[in-house]
């Protein structure tokens, strides 16, 4: 496959690549929506990042790249050897997987071995492309005109980490845990309000306008299409540096405390700009925490929440569907009232 | 044809076979053309020069219309299959295509779901066909023939996204051929060699990137483009290093298709401060422009970006000059809009029953029914064939593949009275409605459709979109005054009405006018002729069974507009103080009350 763009060299777009990063250090956040013009760098930052993870331990020949470090979210294959006999192991690069638009179910959720029942007269399952993304990326650009019965399994089986398969005699179920990144142009139609908000960040990106950004970014492609691998080398070094951060984050997460005072001011931010049901507040909050994580402190504490709020909260506000960009406005609003108070 | 205009559509033809070579250099680099241009032997022609003056075995393939997955990105081989009893996979159709050039017929007709494949092939240049097969390498260039006419949108035109990501956008239908065309090999293999290599300035960098901002291109993609097509040409020149000219090719081939608004003129352009900490002498660019230093302006970077823009304007053809200046600057809003695939009777829904037919395409395969298809055969076909290697013989024409049923989207065309008799304040109040119904769409996810109607004509402003935020710029712009072709704005809807059943959705309409016609079909004025063309054409609506809603904007309700209702078969509704509530709940009712007639 060709060489990923670095992304420690991509310009600008400060926020859809802190919010990957939060979902590369804690994959349970749910998933990340960016929406925003064409030619933005959506798809290279997440095929950035995967490059730059650490190649993750796998079950040798498991077809759904199974963990052999943890024993209870194993896929039935894997599970039936039992944790007496350590699996054999090898090393795979974290997956990015992309859905096109207009995939089939069968496509997406696997299906009956057509192959291998036609030939060997074996009922057999075939992993979709859910399998493939295991403990990986899922990216699907143009989410926005995905038919909404597949965005619907998409989001549920994101949520549960686990692919359940009832067809054609077929039971199957396989761990499916992923990172969810979903693009889109908002130019070219919406996402239902109850879809949003099963999305865990959602980040809105721009072209660059300052004259002086868009040429650097030119620039860098430019050089990096010249001359790939003398490009990479360059930033290297930049790249191990975030490895070895999330890395360290993945492992600091859980130790990262929360104290009564954020969790006020969680549940305050959330009632200040009236979001719907608990999962905005638990989002910020874990976002948060994630962050907290990556810079190395102890707690979370203002500035993760503030930065990670408009990410965590825009796209959960009963909004006006008519109003084109008060989400975020609103947010800023109710984040300058309580902290600056 | 005058002497001067033959000499001029002689040198678009010379461009664009310039453009070919450009291109032959490395299709794969650049990512490819797409062609604007009317089937013929011109258009033959300029495929021909590309073809050969590409490297001698790259591949040269043509994409089939209705191409399934399997064929496209590989997989498996399913009567080869059957007949050997052993698994028998191919190639994909992209997987031949390496290295080489993939020619897309008809683009503008290209499914939005097989253009999202070629996208993500071109980004990646790989393929992967069936889930845990390794994949296959996959670089190649895309030559799309766009066969659509200058102004077509949306459904007309090819999937943005593809757009996007071919450099070249070259135009035909200007061009004249002189005689036969030829090609300049040599320079062509030289240059393949060393385009890559050649370097491109920071000054040009600029010049590129200003040029873009002044045309309003927002993608930084466009620029890279730019970039890469200044070094091809530039490398085809035998220059060392990429020249004022190269970039204003540069510009007229990739930047002036993408404008969307017509640039400002240069003075505008200096008063805006330069952002940023720029290190490039672009700050004092004033104090040089002053001065007539000519060696200067080329490489100060806003002469140059200038130049570029000069260039690419030469190429925008008066008429979409005068509609970019016309708009606001977010004209590729415009450009887009194109939706999900069509929907088809065994791809998605829920499942009703079986049907023959290849489990290909999407369709999935019925394994019950296929077998209890073959099972009456066994006995015959094990007397034919002894010898096969299969407990069960299966043949392609026991194939079932799923039935399924698809609820129908339904499409709400807003037609909109805008004329003077529908008096301004009127026409902000009607505004106000269709805001609140189209808040209503959007909970229910259905598509929009804006259609005025004032002077002599009416005008589809908005074709079915999903997009709200499209859907009010659109009524914001939306100017008042003239008459009231109501006969006209019938007709319109009509065509929109239409085009939603073909494609399978449920069309509903919702007009809002006082009905006071006075302009007839043919155009001329006169109240009553324009009232007698009305009715008959509302008439005429009513058999096409489409649910209405006449909304009467008129300060006190109207016979004209009733008698047009009654004629129409629609739901008759006053509205002297807008209530959105009332509104709101009336489309709703109609929604449902046409759906239970539906079903």
């Amino acid at each position: 496959m060709s060489t990923p763009y670095p992304f420690s060299a991509i310009v600008g777009q400060q926020e859809m690549k802190q919010a990957i990063l939060i979902a590369a250090i804690d994959p349970g956040i749910g998933g990340v929506l960016v929406m925003g013009d064409r030619g933005t760098g959506k798809s290279t930052a997440v095929r950035g990042l995967a490059a730059l993870l650490p190649p993750m331990d796998v079950v040798s020949g498991c077809r759904y790249g199974c963990d052999p470090a943890s024993d209870h979210s194993r896929c039935g294959d894997c599970g039936a050897h039992g944790s007496r006999r350590a699996a054999r192991k090898q090393k795979a690069p974290v997956p990015v997987v992309d859905l096109p638009l207009g995939a089939s179910e069968d496509r997406v959720v696997g299906a009956l071995d057509i192959e291998r029942a036609l030939t060997q007269g074996v009922k057999a399952f075939e992993p979709g492309l859910l399998a493939r993304a295991h403990r990986g990326f899922l990216y699907i650009d143009e989410v926005n005109l995905l038919e909404d019965h597949l965005v619907d399994l998409l989001i549920d089986v994101a949520a549960s980490g686990e692919n359940i398969v009832e067809r054609e005699g077929l039971s199957v179920r396989h761990p499916a845990r992923f990172v969810l990144v979903g693009s889109g142009n908002p130019e070219e139609g919406e996402l239902r309000p109850q879809l949003l908000d099963r999305f865990g960040l959602s980040v809105e990106v721009r072209t660059p306008t300052d004259l002086a950004e868009r040429i650097e970014v030119v620039r860098r492609r430019d050089a990096f299409e010249r001359d790939a691998q003398a490009f990479v080398a360059r930033w290297r070094k930049e790249d191990q540096r975030i490895r070895r951060r999330i890395v360290q984050a993945r492992a600091a997460l859980h130790a990262v405390s929360v104290d009564d005072r954020t969790l006020d001011r969680c549940a305050r931010l959330c009632i200040a700009v009236g979001t719907d049901g608990l999962r905005g507040e638990l989002t910020l909050l874990r976002a948060a925490r994630a962050l907290a994580a990556w810079d190395g402190a102890a707690c979370v504490g203002d500035a993760q929440l503030r930065s990670v709020a408009t990410s965590a909260l825009r796209h959960r506000l009963r909004r006006d569907p008519l109003d084109d960009a008060g989400s975020t406005v609103r947010v800023e609003r109710a984040v300058a009232d309580l902290f600056d108070a | 044809m005058n002497q001067r205009s033959f000499a001029a559509h002689e040198a678009a033809w010379r461009d664009a076979l310039h453009a070919a070579q450009v291109l032959a250099i490395d299709p794969v680099g650049l990512g490819g053309v797409r062609l604007r241009a009317r089937p013929g032997p011109l258009r033959d022609a300029w495929l021909a020069a590309l073809r050969t003056a590409l490297a001698s075995g790259q591949p040269w393939l043509r994409l089939p219309a209705q191409i399934d997955d399997d064929s496209l990105l590989g997989g498996l081989d399913l009567s080869a299959t059957l007949q050997s009893a052993h698994t028998v996979s191919r190639r994909g159709l992209l997987a031949r295509c390496d290295q080489g050039v993939l020619v897309v017929p008809m683009a503008e007709r290209l499914a939005a779901a097989l253009g999202a494949r070629l996208c993500a092939a071109l980004d990646r240049q790989w393929v992967e066909g069936r889930c845990g097969s390794e994949g296959d390498r996959a670089r190649f260039g895309i030559v799309a023939l766009d066969e659509s006419l200058p102004g077509d949108e949306g459904d007309d035109a090819p999937p943005a996204g593809l757009c996007e990501r071919l450099a070249l956008h070259i135009d035909l239908d200007d061009a004249v051929a002189p005689g036969a065309p030829s090609v300049a090999m040599d320079a062509v293999v030289a240059a393949r060699a060393r385009w890559r290599q050649l370097r491109c300035g920071d000054d040009a960098l600029h010049a590129l990137g200003k040029a873009a901002d002044r045309l309003g291109i927002t993608s930084v993609r466009a620029v890279l483009h730019a970039v890469r097509v200044a070094r091809a040409v530039a490398a085809l020149a035998g220059r060392d290093r990429v020249a004022p000219d190269d970039l204003a090719t540069a510009g007229r081939w990739v930047l002036a298709a993408r404008a969307t608004r017509a640039p400002a003129s240069e003075a505008r352009a200096e008063r805006q401060p330069e952002a940023g900490p720029d290190p490039s002498p672009a700050s004092d660019g004033d104090a040089r422009d002053a001065g007539p230093s000519n060696d200067d302006a080329a490489a100060d970077p806003t002469g140059l970006a200038e130049h570029i823009v000069q260039a690419s304007c030469t190429t925008l053809s008066a008429g979409l000059l005068s509609r970019l200046q016309g708009s606001t600057g977010t004209g590729h809003a415009r450009r887009e809009g194109r939706h999900g695939a069509a929907r088809a009777g065994t791809l998605r829904g829920r499942p009703v029953g079986s049907r023959r037919g290849d489990p290909r395409g999407g369709a999935r395969l019925h394994l019950i029914d296929t077998l209890r298809a073959a099972a009456p055969w066994q006995s015959v076909r094990a007397r034919e064939r002894p010898s096969a290697p299969l407990r069960v013989q299966l043949r392609r024409e026991d194939f079932r593949v799923h039935k399924r049923r698809q609820r129908r989207e339904t499409t709400t065309l807003f037609v909109v009275d805008a004329s003077g008799s529908a008096a301004l304040h009127r026409l902000s109040e009607a505004k106000a409605a269709v805001e609140l119904l189209l808040a209503d769409c959007y909970v229910r996810r259905d598509r929009v459709a804006l259609l005025a109607f004032r002077g002599t004509d009416a005008e589809l402003l908005l074709p079915p979109t999903r997009s709200l935020a499209r859907a009010r710029r659109c009524l914001a712009a939306l100017p008042g005054g003239g008459g009231t072709p109501l006969a006209a704005a019938f007709d319109a809807a009509r065509r929109v009405v239409d085009d939603v059943l073909r494609r399978g959705g449920t069309p509903l309409s919702v007009w809002l006018s006082d009905g006071r016609a006075n302009i007839a079909r043919d155009g001329s004025p006169g109240r009553a002729q324009a009232h007698a063309d009305a009715l008959r054409h509302a008439r005429a609506w009513r058999e096409c069974d489409v649910a209405a809603l006449w909304i009467d904007t008129s300060p006190k309700p109207q016979a004209d507009a009733q008698a047009i209702a009654t004629a129409m078969g629609a739901r008759y509704l006053p509205l002297p103080l807008a209530d959105g509530e009332r509104m709101s709940r009336a489309v709703r009712s109609c929604t449902a009350v046409h759906r239970a007639v539906r079903s």
